[in-house]
């Protein structure tokens, strides 16, 4: 991803060109992924920009999807859910990887699903579950039976350090300006 | 025991409802049985910690009396925990129980034609 200046107007290059977007459009965006609440004046005030413009902005990122949805970050722990969390490793027949990636997509407990290539062709998945019972019957009844799965390995998270998602924030030191 | 009983605890089960061997938890060996011959054979083959995991959690008696619905070697299988096996002493019991247990299933199975 990179920004290209061109006179007074800075443009981001997103790859395939999907969309286009400058320097007020991504301001905006870090204003809404610091806190969505935020209203489109106080958004405007501090970008020296009406208010009317943010929300037309915000409008058009909407209906491009560049803005997906708007969602609020819940403290598990706070409600009384202690979950278990792992991250599993699915070795798979190559031919059958993007099947078992879909289908361990779908599973309930599953929060996120990636494919590699580093070294050999393999899933990666982070899984979570009420107790490491519970963690066990999901992948021994609902992953290793899938057709593909040539092995499993699985690494019990103790201890968390970080969470988050990619922001136009943290990702901005990668944005050439 | 009738030829039906035998024929049902010698049957291939669906994979989904296969036994699938982990040396603890979420690490799954590859390996994996659809029937009592599968099992037997298995057992001498997978990681010998994947079957002390699954011996004393009680998984291989499960298995055995609700998928294959062998309750009398579901039974013998729950006394080996009491022995407090490990190693490839565990592995050579329980190959012992499960391969007498076979052979006179297929046994049965074989006479009851005549």
């Amino acid at each position: 991803m990179t920004i290209k200046s061109s006179g007074d107007q800075t443009k981001m290059k997103l790859k395939n060109n999907a969309v286009s977007l400058d320097a007020t459009d991504i301001e905006i965006l870090r204003a809404l992924q610091k806190d969505s609440r935020e209203t489109y004046g106080a958004i405007g005030k501090r970008l020296g920009i009406a208010h009317s413009t943010v929300y037309d902005r915000i409008r058009k990122m909407e209906q491009q999807k560049v803005i997906k949805n708007y969602t609020a970050t819940i403290d598990v722990e706070k409600i009384g859910i202690r979950n278990i969390a792992a991250i599993m490793t699915v070795y798979t027949d190559p031919k059958e990887t993007e099947r078992v990636a879909e289908k361990l997509a779908a599973l309930p407990g599953v929060l996120e699903v990636y494919t590699s290539l580093s070294e050999e062709l393999l899933i990666i998945a982070k899984v979570t579950a009420t107790s490491q019972e519970d963690l066990h019957e999901i992948i021994a009844n609902s992953i290793a039976p899938l057709t593909g799965v040539l092995r499993i390995r699985t690494s019990l998270v103790t201890k968390k350090f970080k969470e988050t998602q990619f922001s136009i924030t943290n990702g901005s030191e990668r944005l050439h300006l | 025991m009738t030829l039906d009983t035998s024929s049902r605890i010698l049957k291939t089960v669906p994979r989904e409802k296969a036994f699938y061997f982990f040396t603890s938890i979420g690490n799954y060996t590859g390996i994996s049985a659809s029937s009592l011959k599968e099992f037997m054979e298995k057992i001498n083959e997978v990681n010998v910690k994947s079957l002390e995991f699954h011996l004393y959690r009680g998984d291989f008696e499960k298995w055995i009396a609700e998928v294959l619905q062998d309750t009398d070697l579901a039974g013998e299988t729950k006394r080996l925990q009491k022995l407090s096996l490990t190693g490839n002493s565990l592995r050579d019991q329980l190959s012992f129980t499960v391969s007498r247990r076979f052979k006179r299933l297929t046994s049965q199975s074989a006479s009851s034609r005549f």
